[in-house]
């Protein structure tokens, strides 16, 4: 089926069955790899995009469910001006370790600032729920939220 | 250690503490710490003075980064090494990820904690050699003795004004004879202006903007993608399968069995484990959903092999049994514990037991093969290149020679890729459709066809004199193997503290055979082992009605005067790390109701470690982590201590969720468990705040990927105790048992 898809700000047609989930869309037919597989079923978070705004897991939205949504992923979320506060954050503090989970948890966490500028420590612990980091960066990952929050 | 270390060890009970080793039988020989050479043996491109350092004109400096970087922070650590003696600025470093290479690199593995032992000393001593050509070249040219010139941020200064760029150096340099690198002269320690500093990670820029950097990103022209779907059952293998129903699905290109090749045997930690081509269905497409839909409509016939009937129950029911009888194996015995038990003034006894575990790296398993026309290329995430051109090279019938490895970056590791099986699997699938081909195992894949962490089942009797001492130590164990060979990381190492230090005391153990693979997960052994030793201590502290740390400490006895070896158990740094913990945690204040502070601390992968829990347990069993501390003593010189913490916070949280939260069952000879609703990593809602110290003693920097692991769990559960007089015996904690 061919379907036109709204990433990053730019339209873009791919040809693809129209169960196939967006992260493997993105990934395979659209070759932007920052959006990462680590479950398939909606419980780790590895996947997030932003839909309209919102944060989702592309694992969890077959193609055909798109419409003509605006989908951001982590590729461009730096350039939003809550993104680059965040991405800015993680690399002050270096959250990463091994980095798979931690295109998920900015995507998460832009979402989180954009509707919550300065969010509580619960607030970023609800927030954050189902973003799973085998490497066990929650301490960083919560730094950096609070760092963007107070502005970078 | 390796089978043949533990025999030796059980022979003479020299408590040798060589933390990891590794062996591949058809790689042909041991991993061993070796002498570098600034490896000049092949055609490099402009600028390369070796193996390991290229300077542009423009003085950009280029170092090779050549082992794994698994998230634990080498690809960043070791050019750091390098750069501080070649004396350039950070800001002038590119990185490169080096290929498997081992005409140019040694020990290009991410294993046991090694690479700071490995590779702390060496690196150094490239980096001071390519300095001293490139000064002994400015020298030259200014026609002044070299001892009259220095460096600094990539420019060599003379006494008499003259400066000049590393860059312009590069020609007349590259011709020189390089020094001898055990004569290079180091820095001292005080001057350094890279080690030592908080550097951020070298590819941290990228991941912030999901750069393709993991193996799973991998993308080669011409590429198919495939599924590889084993037999559920561990020892099974195909009878039968649709094949030619799946081969009509959309985009599927190929789909065949695969009935298995030779097990290749993989040593690790004391034990050997069988790895290599499993039986299964490859299903090769244009796309991975597509090859991983086929799968819903695959219809196999199995045949389920020998160990169709194991279970987890039947491993708990087979424990129970040798529990009640003697150990069929005693291979540590000193005095008469059985003696001693009778007269000592007072004697407990407790039974411990932990499940199997998966490691779940959040990238699963992949590898991108390319073996058709000649060519033999492999792009992967692995801990162990050099395991996997034996394996490969058996396997597929190639020559070692002609197989080429591209190092990725890994999404985690933890052990996982040590095993290279995904590797194997992938050769075998392009190797039959002729085509390059990217498998990527499913999470289910993941879960269920691990090598899992090894259960076990202890039953220890302890005795303790009049006065409080510990008299005697009664250790059974059940465990997994055959005869007296333990399968791989189910050992328990005869020098385990507190062996030595107890005059009666005895290790035994009896093994189970079964098909479940089992193989090295981050602290291997020491990951159980420290919880159940360290609780027994706790045990017998509260029996002899002492403080626990008091106990720890009085069994210690005297720090050494004279540095022990960085393999041999120091008393004199576990009780550094202690006298710091003791501290940082105020222990010994006051704490409310149902709370209570535990305390434990281990030797592993070279390091000492000393941690404190501070929990809270609810009426209704729920047990909340208010704070950890965590003293940590890996030698004289942290090298980055950006990455330091992070390495210990997260080792902290590892063995949280091991405490919490992660079990692997087995049903029918399968792995129950599929996925993260199974077996989850802890969250961050259950990540208490860690507080990480370091110790600095006068020994040679070790590694920090495992040694902040092991004592957490067991503090926790003494905490759990202290707060509310029941003893955790087994893993994970049940909240129901600590209710009421
Ligand atoms: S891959 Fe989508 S939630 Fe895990
Ligand atoms: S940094 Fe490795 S999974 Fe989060």
């Amino acid at each position: 089926m061919h379907y036109t898809l709204n990433v990053n700000g730019q339209d873009h047609s791919v040809d693809v069955d129209e169960d196939t989930p967006l992260l493997w869309v993105l990934r395979d037919a659209m070759n932007l790899k920052g959006t990462r597989y680590g479950c398939g079923a909606g419980l780790c978070g590895a996947c997030t995009v932003h839909i309209d705004g919102q944060p989702v897991q592309s694992c969890q939205m077959p193609v055909s469910s798109l419409g003509t949504s605006k989908i951001v992923t982590i590729e461009a979320i730096g350039d939003t001006p809550i993104g680059k506060r965040v991405t800015e954050a993680w690399l002050k503090i270096d959250v990463m370790q091994c980095g798979y989970c931690q295109g998920g948890q900015i995507m998460a966490a832009a979402a989180l600032l954009a509707q919550n500028p300065k969010p509580s420590d619960g607030d970023i612990v609800t927030a954050m729920e189902g973003h799973l980091c085998r490497c066990g960066t929650y301490l960083r990952i919560k730094q950096a939220i609070k760092l963007a929050a107070e502005g970078g | 250690m390796l089978p043949s270390q533990l025999k030796k060890r059980m022979a003479g009970l020299k408590p040798s503490r060589r933390a990891f080793l590794l062996v591949s039988a058809a790689a042909g020989g041991a991993l061993v710490v070796g002498y570098y050479t600034l490896g000049r043996g092949k055609a490099r491109k402009d600028g390369a003075l070796n193996a390991f350092v290229t300077i542009a004109p423009d003085n950009a400096v280029t170092l090779v980064a050549k082992n794994p970087e698994i998230g634990q922070g080498v690809k960043t650590m070791l050019p750091m090494l390098i750069a501080e003696e070649l004396d350039v600025d950070w800001r002038q470093v590119n990185i490169e990820q080096a290929d498997f290479d081992p005409e140019n690199f040694e020990n290009q593995y991410a294993g046991g904690s090694m690479a700071t032992v490995e590779n702390y000393t060496p690196l150094r001593q490239i980096g001071a050699a390519t300095r001293f050509v490139l000064v002994q070249a400015a020298a030259q040219q200014w026609g002044v003795p070299a001892s009259e010139c220095t460096t600094e941020a990539g420019v060599v200064h003379h006494a008499a004004g003259k400066s000049t760029l590393y860059g312009a150096l590069v020609k007349a340099a590259a011709k020189l004879k390089a020094p001898d690198l055990k004569a290079v002269k180091l820095k001292d320690p005080k001057n350094y202006r890279i080690i030592g500093k908080p550097i951020v990670g070298i590819d941290s820029a990228k991941l912030v903007r999901g750069a393709p950097l993991f193996g799973i990103d991998v993308e080669v022209p011409g590429m198919l993608y495939a599924v590889f779907h084993k037999c559920p059952v561990f020892g099974g293998s195909v009878k039968s399968a649709n094949l030619d129903e799946i081969k009509k699905l959309p985009g599927i290109k190929d789909a065949f069995i695969v009935t298995g090749a030779r097990a290749h045997v993989f040593e690790a930690e004391g034990g050997s484990v069988s790895t290599g081509l499993l039986p299964g269905i490859a299903i090769v497409a244009d796309s991975w959903w597509r090859a991983q839909k086929a799968r819903d409509s695959l219809k196999v016939v199995w045949d389920e092999g020998p160990y169709a009937h194991h279970s987890s129950e039947f491993f708990a029911k087979s424990a129970d049994g040798l529990l009640a009888k003697d150990p069929a194996w005693v291979y540590r015995k000193d005095g008469d514990p059985a003696a001693a038990l009778k007269t000592a003034a007072k004697t407990i006894e407790a039974r411990y037991d932990y499940p199997f575990l998966a490691h779940v790296t959040l990238e699963p398993q992949n590898c991108t093969a390319h073996v058709a026309n000649g060519t033999c290329e492999f792009w992967a995430p692995t801990q162990v290149p050099e395991a996997a051109i034996g394996l490969i090279a058996g396997t597929l019938g190639v020559k070692e020679k002609d197989v080429v490895i591209h190092i990725t970056r890994s999404g985690g590791g933890f052990g996982r890729r040590l095993m290279n099986d995904y590797m194997v699997e992938a050769g075998w699938i392009s190797q039959h459709v002729g085509a390059p081909v990217k498998l990527l195992w499913s999470r289910e894949d993941d879960v269920q066809h691990d090598f899992y962490r090894p259960a076990g089942w202890h039953k220890i009797k302890g005795g303790l004199d009049a006065s409080g001492k510990i008299v005697a130590w009664q250790h059974a164990f059940v465990s997994f193997g055959k005869g007296h060979e333990f399968a791989s990381c189910a050992g328990l190492d005869p020098g385990s503290y507190p062996a030595g230090h107890v005059p009666n005391l005895s290790f035994g153990t009896s093994l189970i055979q079964t098909g479940v693979p089992m193989g090295p997960l981050r602290a291997p052994s020491e990951n159980a082992m420290v919880w159940v030793f360290q609780s027994f201590l706790d045990e017998l502290a509260h029996a002899a009605g002492k403080d626990p740390m008091d106990f720890a400490i009085a069994l210690l006895g005297k720090p050494e005067t004279k540095p022990v070896g960085l393999e041999t158990f120091s008393a004199a740094r576990t009780l550094g790390v202690l006298a710091k913990v003791r501290a940082m945690s105020g222990w010994g204040r006051k704490l409310p109701a149902r709370t209570g502070l535990g305390v434990a601390f281990s030797f592993c992968h070279l390091g000492y470690a000393a941690e404190a829990v501070e929990a809270a347990v609810a009426k209704d069993g729920t047990v909340t982590l208010n704070k950890v501390w965590a003293a940590v003593d890996v030698g004289r010189q942290i090298v980055n201590p950006m990455g330091a913490e992070n390495q210990a916070q997260g080792s902290i949280i590892d063995g949280l969720a091991h405490a919490l939260t992660e079990k692997i069952t087995f049903a029918n000879g399968r792995t129950v468990q599929s996925n993260f609703d199974g077996h989850s990593p802890l969250t961050m809602r259950q990540a208490p705040p860690v507080e990480i110290a370091f110790v600095t003693s006068d020994n040679d920097p070790t590694g920090l990927g495992e040694p902040a692991m092991p004592p957490v769990i067991p503090a926790l559960t003494n905490a759990i105790f202290a707060a509310t007089g029941k003893r955790v015996r087994s893993l994970p904690i049940d909240p129901a048992m600590l209710a009421g």
